[in-house]
């Protein structure tokens, strides 16, 4: 059955004049967006959305039939800004299939490249990409009242990180020319520097295998890394400040801002950073070792935690169709009757599968997307959730603030909050952070969560550097345990991706891959209307999002669902255009138009 | 280029021939954006380097790239049709993923980018192609699968992907005389990519001859030698000391390290700032850079069959090992027979519905 996906937002019935508009593509993430909208200038409101992909590449498909070994190699090359999530998951769904374990020190460099990748990635989305939404450039074009406010307006934090009003803060944002984007831009080198150490390119590792890691575990290894490491905590005790500025500023200069973006808090997270002492990678003690994972897994309904649990995580995974551009299976093979705890799989499992393209002509009124539309569903209720990542930080923070699990002395889960340790730097004095849960889900406080996310993988990172190096200097320095492929054997691997959600799920025959279904955060956030009619989060956030833009319909720009929708960080190789459903259009425009520039 | 006297200081101020240089860069192949992202970490020269005009002599350079774009949607699509109509000359085309086969399906798309404003479908990656290729001044390929198609491009694929020379002609000139320039690399090695992009521009501004390339198009000072020639493991094989398992730190090519027939300079220059890199730090190669790639090198794991004769025959040196590796080079330099342009899906992949 379908499921309400709004937060309440009073939508205006009657007759309305809503205009059609439509940015296609939507610059400044990965991967091809394109959004189509229809907005009502008079309620100032955005009236319906849809949301469709613009690539396909098959890798379901091309990967049946090849050795196993490779799963996680090949299917780094998905994603080329966090291809490194891809191939991490794809060694755990390896491991869980091979029945092998990796020495302690694999998972702690796995571990420290994985930190590494988040600090990069939330760092260059953040500051280089999302940053120039809230730059004084854009605000200048589009709330020139706003900006006018902000060059009034002094920097609370401002002895902290040196930007004496917001607007000095907007201008340090503007593309290239600001200070403050060529030093973030600049950082995001250096961690992915730390990134290399460990798994040896970016953005597709080299180093990483089942079983293990190729990486050589030396004091220059850990020392190179950890030097890095203390220049970002210290630039991290500056960026903080800086953003939970700017972002209170707009709350405060644009009230009712907080409904940009906003809908209901359906999340989902699925667990980061293995703890080797607890990890066996096998399927019955998942339950218990997910729990010790130092990002805790779990979905957050209406802000209370309904699961902490892997396995029933996994088994309640729905892929389904509706608008997408496949051929159903129901009646294909059931590959997976089981899982390894004897309970049913689903058809609509990823396990069971079965990826047939159907290319098409884009019907919006029919099938309009590559994307297929990811489901979890509540057993309480029967709903097929289309829970969100929100990009991944807010979700990961708000399930480890809920859980209580995580206490490692840099990080402390405390049920309602996470605190953050961070020691001395060079010039600044120890610092803790503490990301409290936020009222709403929505557009700004899935761009604060991934500031406080930063910071959350820089401590962690400070504790997995001192776990290597006691496994170093006890002596115990084995990256790798041997393995033989079996010839029949399943595996899923569950991980987070700098921008939520992922897993691979494995099915192997003959030694060789029989089925083969990655389903990484995209998908899930950028998922079109299911068969049950309920629309993907995106949709469903930018719907009913409210216009603060100054402009009328001749200059538009839509830097409102702009932020709502690069608020989820998206990351589109599996390409997503969201567009208007039914409705009647009065008028047609495109995004204005202007003169070429010299 | 005149050899007449230039005041002093004015040797590189001089305005460049030409004063603006657009690069229009095409990410909607079937890619992932990584060699984008790539090149935001390079430092030799750095993006803001070449757009600030920190580096003398060159061009303004305009770059369009989506993933750094700061206009969106009809703002930024509108050099792609100002192009299109030649008033956005001159311009380089960059193109990333690889390009999908089109022709074998009765309807609608593989890759798009942008939406025709008649028929409200998406426009094609490989008809903006067709448009803006006779139009640039050069034309690159970012990465393996622009330049030869790359994993999505593997045996048993549904969209019949190829590299941008199988699209356009192993032999296709831009209006300035130049072949596609390829640079490869899973993702492209982020310094390997600018500074065959600097190349380009010195090119344009006069201040250096044609590019070098090799059969493959690809530059010759970056693509010249093995993963082996740079590796600095090289030594443990010299004497014949060879891994058995992962995380060692000797020679990896029992353990499906293809370096010695790999053309690639990775493991010399590392991945970024001297730092990673592939068999130096215990990532076997995959020869990611190579037009057999990923086919002839799979399963990865696996010792590769020309090194066990060369490690085997490693106290024989010279021409013998040699001429054995010339041979694999030379088929794993070669792309799979299934990657062509024909309107025909021979990839092993049998579609029911398309």
């Amino acid at each position: 059955m379908a499921t309400m996906t709004s937060a309440a937002k009073g939508t205006p019935t009657g007759s309305r004049k809503l205009v059609e508009m439509n940015w296609d593509p939507i610059t400044r993430i990965v991967g091809s967006l394109g959004i189509f909208t229809k907005i009502d200038f008079d309620n100032r409101q955005v009236a319906e959305c849809h949301s469709t992909s613009s690539i396909f590449r098959g890798y379901s498909i091309f990967m049946k039939g090849k050795d196993p070994r490779d799963a996680h190699f090949i299917t780094s090359r998905i994603c080329g800004i966090c291809g490194d999530n891809h191939a991490t998951c794809a060694t755990y769904a390896q491991n869980m299939a091979f029945g092998v374990r990796p020495p302690a020190m694999a998972e702690w460099i796995v571990n420290l490249g994985e930190a590494a990748e988040y600090m990069f990635d939330h760092n260059i989305f953040q500051d280089n990409l999302v940053g120039v939404d809230f730059c004084e450039q854009m605000v200048k074009e589009t709330n020139p009242g706003v900006l006018e406010k902000a060059e009034k307006k002094a920097a609370p934090g401002s002895n902290l990180h040196g930007y004496r009003t917001i607007a000095d803060i907007m201008r340090a944002l503007n593309p290239f020319t600001g200070s403050f984007y060529r030093e973030a831009l600049q950082m995001s080198r250096m961690t992915r520097e730390m990134f290399c150490l460990m798994e040896g390119r970016h953005v597709h590792p080299s180093t990483l295998y089942p079983g293990g890691v190729g990486t050589v575990p030396t004091i220059q290894l850990f020392t190179d890394y950890l030097v890095r490491l203390m220049k970002y905590v210290e630039f991290m005790k500056k960026v903080v400040p800086l953003h939970d500025d700017l972002f209170d500023f707009f709350y405060e200069a644009l009230p009712g801002y907080e409904e940009v973006g906003r809908r209901r808090v359906l999340l989902g997270c699925w667990g980061s950073f293995n703890d080797p002492a607890e990890c066996d990678y096998t399927y019955k003690n998942m339950s218990k070792w997910g729990k010790k994972m130092y990002v805790t897994p779990g979905i957050v309904v209406d802000g209370k935690l309904v699961t902490t649990d892997l396995v029933d995580i996994n088994l309640n995974i729905r892929i389904l169709l509706g608008s997408s551009y496949y051929e159903g299976w129901e009646n294909g093979e059931k590959f997976v009757k089981n899982d390894p705890l004897g309970n049913p799989v689903d058809q609509n499992h990823p396990w069971n599968q079965t990826t047939t393209p159907k290319p098409q002509k884009r019907d919006f009124a029919g099938k309009y997307t590559w994307v297929m539309s990811p489901r979890w569903l509540d057993k309480r209720t029967g709903d097929h959730l289309a829970i969100d990542t929100g990009g991944g930080p807010i979700a990961r923070l708000w399930a480890t603030a809920l859980a209580g699990l995580v206490d490692i002395g840099y990080i402390k889960s405390t049920g309602s909050s996470v605190k953050m340790y961070l020691p001395k730097t060079t010039s600044l004095p120890e610092v803790e952070f503490e990301w409290k849960i936020p009222k709403w889900s929505n557009a700004i406080e899935r761009d604060r969560a991934r500031t406080y996310f930063q910071v959350y993988a820089a401590s962690a990172a400070l504790y997995f550097v001192e776990q290597a190096l006691a496994e170093l200097h006890a002596g115990r320095t084995k990256t790798w345990s041997e393995f033989t492929v079996p010839s029949e054997a399943i595996g899923c691997g569950f991980h987070e991706a700098v921008r939520g959600v992922l897993s691979h799920h494995v099915v192997i025959r003959d030694g060789k891959i029989a089925n083969y279904h990655p389903y990484p955060p995209t998908p899930w956030n950028a998922n079109p209307r299911d068969i049950y009619g309920t629309p993907g989060p995106y949709e469903d956030a930018v719907q009913n999002t409210p216009i603060f833009e100054e402009n009328g319909p001749d200059k538009f720009k839509g830097i409102d669902i702009m932020r709502a929708v690069r608020s989820f960080d998206p990351c589109l190789p599996c390409g997503v255009h969201m567009y208007l459903g039914n409705g009647k259009t009065i008028e047609t425009h495109h995004s204005p138009m202007f003169g070429m520039n010299a | 280029m005149t050899p007449e006297a230039v005041p002093y200081g004015r040797k590189t101020q001089r305005p460049s021939p030409v004063s603006d240089i657009h690069i229009l860069w095409i990410t909607a192949g079937l890619g992932c954006d990584g060699d984008s992202v790539s090149i935001t970490a390079a430092t030799q020269p750095s993006i803001e380097d070449v757009l600030l005009g920190a580096i003398p002599g060159l061009p303004k350079v305009h770059l369009h790239n989506p993933v750094l774009a700061y206009e969106v949607g009809d703002e930024f699509m509108k050099y792609w049709y100002e192009a299109e109509k030649g008033r956005l000359d001159p311009f380089v085309l960059v193109v990333e993923g690889s390009i999908p086969n089109e022709k074998i399906k009765k309807e609608g798309y593989w890759a798009g980018l942008g939406t025709d404003p008649k028929s409200g479908q998406p426009i094609t990656t490989n008809e903006w192609i067709s448009r803006l290729a006779p139009k640039a001044l050069a034309v690159v390929a970012c990465g393996t699968c622009a330049t030869y198609g790359g994993i999505h491009a593997m045996q048993g694929n549904p969209t019949g992907a190829m590299g941008l020379a199988d699209y356009l002609g192993w032999d296709w000139k831009s209006k300035a005389g130049l072949p596609i320039v390829n640079v490869p690399g899973c993702p492209v090695q982020p310094d390997n990519f600018m500074e065959t992009l600097l190349y380009l521009l010195y090119q344009v501004a006069g201040l250096a001859p044609m590019i070098p390339l090799d059969d493959q198009l690809r530059p010759t000072w970056l693509f010249g030698s093995t993963v082996h020639d740079g590796c600095d493991r090289a030594g443990y094989y010299e004497q014949g000391d060879f891994a058995e398992v992962y995380g060692s730190p000797k020679c990896i090519v029992k353990l499906g390290c293809w370096g010695p027939v790999v053309n690639c300079n990775v493991p010399k220059r590392g991945w970024m700032a001297g730092i990673g890199g592939c068999p130096n730090v215990g990532g076997i190669c995959i020869g990611c850079t190579m037009p057999g790639f990923p086919d002839k090198f799979m399963p990865f794991m696996d010792e590769p069959p020309g090194a066990k004769i060369s490690a085997a025959s490693i106290t024989l040196y010279g021409k013998a090992i040699r001429s054995l590796r010339s041979f694999t080079n030379a088929t794993v330099n070669k792309e799979p027979k299934w990657r062509h342009s024909r309107p025909e899906l021979t990839t092993g992949y049998r579609p029911g519905a398309y």
